[in-house]
């Protein structure tokens, strides 16, 4: 059964191969346009305490001094080496900051992962199984409206609710402030994903749900489901049934495909939380104007969605097994 | 069965129904605030944090703001934005879509390209690329201009190709017309309609870009009323429970995605009835 796999391995790990590269070069060029003097952003407002030596120093130190082509050798030198180089705004290699905050992201993202995957189907397959009655109409509504709402204004939301005016959950951080991470119990670390993990769920929902309720409508025409309804199968039932198998492999498909996008959420959503990850790195180097991590978070969320896409065409082939001719 | 009864209705009069709601929506935004007065939007330290109420329907911020004056300001500054960088990501789509149809080499390196904007999850390159371009409101416009092009540029490409191929253009060519002259004069005024389509498409996803840029603080400057901005100030405000603060801009920012959002899929269903999602 893994005749297609290998062929189809080999092919992405080609494109990964020249994808890097580019990426690496593009990421650099573009990064290196930015108008914003990182002594600068750094100095900030503490102006009247460094002097001129003191910014020379300081741009030494990063490299700053040297021409733009010896600036991009001597980083892919080190990228090479597997060294990312040095943050700037946490004073700590690229690749430490990255692998201190993964984990926090990876963990909101998983969860969301998997709970908007699990609503999506529901909804999609309910909205399916009920075509053109009232909860279709209603589900295909709210769907549309997410779709349509920022992110962020939907954390907002649910905090004003949830946290502030009912007192239910917590409104920020990944464990209560002040506090030891030792002390923290699972308990009160789930506690604090709620929200976000809310949040990251229901953003991205929308063509999750109006894929699978697609994808049952065509099961549910065609004479497969005609010929189970004249037995008295009902839509729901087909549904939950034949029609889940039919539905779910079209649905992980564009899931996977589409987790990277979960990332881009969760920048916002660790905004909007004080979530201590890697999202909030991004900011906070965009806005230092930490101009390795940058690249560094640039090139690791490339990865990211590749191994997404990869997973993605790896799921639709276990799914429908006519694409594996395909590399 | 309204439901029903509604989505037969001729796909056509359904796009210009949404398309007239959509620009009713966006022109009394403009026009609204046009004609806000200077006073509307002045800091008024007697009325603090003030509920909805006669007067304030949506209530004041914690310096005294009208929140419903804020909003309209604010939603007219970020459609301005989003109008402005939803156009050039459009014609950044028209120029490589056609570019596609010169020549084997400059179809590889727009496929590249795609490949490449589609390589990092979306927010992140709009976050470098605004950084790149030096942040405020400038940043913005050129992040969603250079991030939003890849599907109006595949099916540009696609239809492109197809019309590249046809008689008439293998005619023109041979009467030695360069490929400029018949990308202007044959492929365009085909492409007219996806164009347009494209743009409306778009616009929605670039004002919802916008403002998630602007609330993280790398897009539209502090100081203009944005809803980002709004919205990231109305964070501490909901914290004392001042709900109203950070509800009206989101609503009024997703009312008009909502609105263009309806548009593009009603278009998009009057060239392709079958291949929707609904």
């Amino acid at each position: 059964m893994t005749g297609w796999l290998v062929p189809l391995l080999a092919g992405r790990l080609v494109r990964l191969a020249w994808l890097l590269p580019v990426a690496a070069v593009g990421l650099f060029a573009l990064i290196s346009l930015a108008p914003i003097d990182p002594v600068q952003a750094y100095v900030g407002g503490r102006t009247s305490q460094i002097g001129p030596e003191q910014r020379a120093a300081i741009a030494a130190v990063w490299g700053l001094d040297l021409p733009a082509p010896e600036r991009f050798a001597s980083w892919l030198g080190q990228l090479l080496r597997g060294d990312l180089g040095q943050s700037i705004s946490y004073n700590a290699p690229v690749a430490q900051v990255i692998a201190a905050r993964l984990p926090a992201s990876l963990a909101l993202i998983g969860t969301a992962f998997v709970a908007s995957f699990v609503l999506g189907a529901l909804l999609g397959l309910v909205a399916g199984a009920t075509r053109g009655q009232w909860p279709d109409r209603l589900i295909r509504t709210v769907a549309v409206v997410l779709a349509a709402s920022p992110g962020f204004w939907v954390a907002i939301l649910l905090v004003s609710v949830f946290a502030v005016g009912l007192g239910w959950l917590p409104s920020c951080c990944a464990m209560p402030p002040g506090r030891l991470a030792s002390e923290v119990t699972l308990a009160e670390r789930w506690h604090h994903m709620v929200l976000p993990v809310v949040t990251l769920s229901v953003v991205g929902i929308a063509p999750l749900v109006l894929h699978t309720r697609q994808s049952l409508i065509a099961f549910l025409d065609s004479p497969a489901a005609g010929h189970l309804a004249a037995h008295g199968a009902s839509p729901l039932r087909l549904a939950f049934g034949p029609g889940l198998r039919h539905a779910v492999g079209v649905a992980l498909t564009l899931h996977l495909a589409g987790a990277g996008e979960l990332f881009g959420g969760s920048v916002l959503a660790e905004a909007v939380f004080a979530w201590p990850g890697l999202g909030q790195a991004t900011v906070r180097a965009a806005t230092g104007a930490d101009e390795p991590l940058l690249m560094g978070i640039g090139l690791a969320t490339l990865i990211f969605v590749f191994a997404g896409n990869l997973l993605a065409d790896i799921a639709a082939r276990l799914a429908d097994p006519r694409l594996r001719g395909q590399a | 069965m309204n439901g029903v009864a509604a989505s037969r209705r001729s796909p056509r009069r359904r796009a210009a129904l949404q398309g007239g709601v959509a620009l009713v929506l966006l022109g009394a935004v403009l026009a609204g605030s046009a004609l806000l007065p200077e006073s509307a939007q002045t800091v008024d330290a007697v009325a603090r944090a003030l509920p909805p109420q006669p007067g304030h329907i949506l209530g004041t911020d914690l310096l005294g703001r009208d929140i419903a004056a804020r909003t309209l300001a604010a939603l007219a500054q970020s459609l301005q934005v989003g109008l402005l960088a939803a156009g050039c990501s459009t014609m950044v789509a028209v120029l490589l879509g056609l570019a596609a149809t010169f020549g084997r080499a400059a179809d590889h390196v727009v496929g590249a390209l795609t490949e490449l904007a589609l390589g990092l999850p979306h927010f992140v390159l709009l976050i470098m690329i605004a950084f790149a371009a030096g942040g405020g409101t400038t940043g913005v416009i050129v992040a969603v201009a250079l991030t939003h092009w890849p599907r109006l540029a595949r099916v540009l490409r696609h239809e492109a190709q197809g019309i590249a191929a046809s008689d008439y253009v293998a005619i023109s060519r041979a009467l030695g017309r360069s490929r400029g002259w018949i990308a202007r004069h044959h492929l365009v005024p085909h492409l007219v309609p996806q164009i347009v389509a494209g743009f409306i498409v778009i616009f929605p996803h670039a004002i919802l870009h916008e403002a998630g840029l602007s609330f993280i603080g790398l897009g539209i400057e502090p100081h203009l009323p944005s809803v980002g901005v709004m919205l990231a100030d109305s964070l501490r405000e909901i914290m004392a429970g001042n709900w109203w603060v950070g509800a009206a801009p989101g609503l009024g920012l997703m009312l008009v995605a909502l609105a263009f959002e309806r548009f593009g899929e009603a278009l998009r269903r009057t060239t392709s009835p079958a291949g929707g999602v609904a």
